[in-house]
């Protein structure tokens, strides 16, 4: 639903006729240029999956990172303008940090990620400054809270959700994220060529098994979702970065293992080529 | 006016004048007794009634017990200036951090906050402050923020002019896993032994009960308090 606000699209001070602030909304289509990150949060904790297209092979591998630590605690996934993300994650940690030390205990996810968006909302307001061209995922796990996940988008607003993805295959990846367990329910059905009706109480039940998995389970399903989300034929090679926090690093935000993630990957290709090849069998 | 309290130390710079008697001079002290216990489920929390200034009893019915939130008090003693300041602000700063986040704040929170503040101020604060209440994380907590802003969670605490008097009944008398009423009754008795020995606590020893449901206030009169000797 692209439109060009000629006129009105000048300064983040201005409103358009059909009341849209259109530097925010480019703001977002900077977003939707950079390849897609995904956050998922499960029953013991969250873990975050970025397909890192490499523009060149000379880069080091694992550098270039897009994934930060926060606090001990918080993790976050950027899509966007990397610039603009680094920036933000130095605010975020600024933001955590102070709240640590004026009351003496971990910020609460919520709260981190109201303040954070309330910073990027300012941005939204003045002709003096463009607003932030970056969206991120803030995820936490803590004793009390349990697992926490957090999107924030260039206008400044902050929502929760259970699984959720940004950057330009943000639809597929959040159809994805949705049959997540669909596909395992349906799997044995769909060889026998049943169909299930009531997608409604499939996508419930979904919902209640995402709330099941574990971290480990959950790991080689996010690798499985950025494989598929990525285009072969417009982008190159990417490199996967993983990262997770819950009760498997005992609230400690870190990127995946390297054991992990070969563990994960593996899945993801094997995962490909099955429905690949099951694709060559229905024809 | 310099204010001086249960330290029992004199600092007037200030040169006696005729007119004004001398305890005039002094500064408002809650030479005090304050003690706070945790118990499964909340915490009972108990002080003097006492408020100096010199030897005179400027208040002989005062609150030391005050409310920071619903569920969290702090027990003052020392300057009755600096702690009823130092505790308004605490309130405000803790009233302002509960509704940003939209829940109760923590005990830890709040134990903090006067943490921060005694520490930052400790040249020219005179103030010794048990922070006592519940929350839903962790249940009854007390933090003791002495003299000088150090901050220590303890299940029991006592603090005050009155309080070296007590500590060989706190160390003998108190038993974790006691219930809310065991738990009065000790903080009465350790009261009454310490208003009886210590000069600068006394009056009517003053009781609060801090749980889920809410606050409990008790009052044990001069007349009703356990007696320990004969004469």
């Amino acid at each position: 639903m692209s439109s060009i606000g000629t006129g009105y699209d000048l300064s983040a001070s201005t409103f358009s006729p059909d009341g849209r602030v259109f530097q925010v909304e480019y703001a977002m289509k900077a977003v939707e240029n950079s390849s897609t990150a995904i956050g998922i949060r499960c029953k013991d904790g969250v873990v975050f999956g970025v397909e890192k297209l490499v523009l060149s092979k000379l880069y080091e591998q694992g550098s270039n990172k897009r994934i930060f630590n926060v606090d001990r605690h918080v993790g976050m996934a950027v899509a966007g303008l990397l610039a603009d993300a680094r920036s933000l994650s130095e605010v975020a940690r600024e933001e955590a940090s102070n709240f640590r030390s004026n009351y003496g205990h971990n910020i609460p996810l919520k709260h981190l990620s109201e303040r954070v968006a309330m910073y990027v909302h300012a941005y939204t307001l003045y002709s003096a400054v463009r607003p932030f061209g970056c969206s991120f995922i803030l995820g936490s796990y803590d004793q009390d809270d349990g697992p926490q996940l957090y999107m924030v988008d260039p206008s400044g607003i902050s929502y929760g959700y259970w699984g959720c993805a940004i950057g330009k295959a943000k639809q597929a990846a959040k159809t994805e994220i949705e049959k997540l367990q669909v596909r395992i329910l349906l799997e044995p059905s769909l060889r026998q060529g049943k169909i299930l009706l009531n997608c409604l109480i499939c996508v419930c039940y979904c919902y209640q098994q995402m709330k099941d998995m574990t971290c480990r389970e959950l790991v080689k399903e996010v690798a499985k979702i950025i494989y598929i989300v990525h285009d072969e034929v417009k982008d190159k090679s990417f490199e996967l970065e993983l990262s997770w926090v819950g009760e498997v690093t005992n609230g400690k935000h870190e990127l995946v293992p390297k054991d992990v993630r070969e563990e994960a990957e593996k899945y993801a290709k094997d995962s490909l080529e099955e429905e690949d090849d099951s694709d060559e069998d229905n024809m | 006016m310099a204010a001086y309290m249960s330290a029992g130390r004199s600092e007037n710079a200030f040169s006696t004048h005729d007119f004004v008697p001398e305890w005039a001079q002094e500064e408002v002290s809650t030479g005090t007794t304050i003690m706070a216990v945790e118990f499964d489920g909340g915490v009972v929390i108990g002080a003097d009634s006492r408020t100096t200034t010199g030897a005179y009893i400027a208040n002989r019915v005062t609150d030391k017990l005050t409310p920071i939130h619903d569920h969290i008090f702090c027990c003052r003693s020392g300057s009755a200036a600096d702690t009823q300041a130092v505790a308004d602000a605490v309130t405000y700063q803790l009233g302002f951090h509960s509704i940003e986040l939209d829940e109760p704040p923590l005990v830890q929170t709040a134990a903090n906050l006067f943490q921060q503040m005694c520490y930052r101020y400790r040249e020219e604060l005179m103030a010794g402050i048990i922070v006592a209440g519940w929350d839903k994380r962790r249940g009854g907590q007390v933090y003791t923020v002495p003299m000088g802003g150090m901050i220590v969670r303890q299940p029991v605490s006592v603090g005050g002019s009155g309080s070296s008097y007590i500590y060989g009944f706190m160390d003998s008398n108190y038993k974790p896993g006691m219930t809310k009423e065991e738990c009065l009754h000790f903080c009465t008795q350790a009261l009454a032994l310490a208003m009886e020995r210590d000069g600068s606590s006394g009056g009517v020893a003053r009781l609060a009960a801090i749980t889920e449901e809410g606050l409990e206030r008790r009052v044990v009169l001069g007349h009703q308090l356990p007696k320990f000797s004969n004469t």
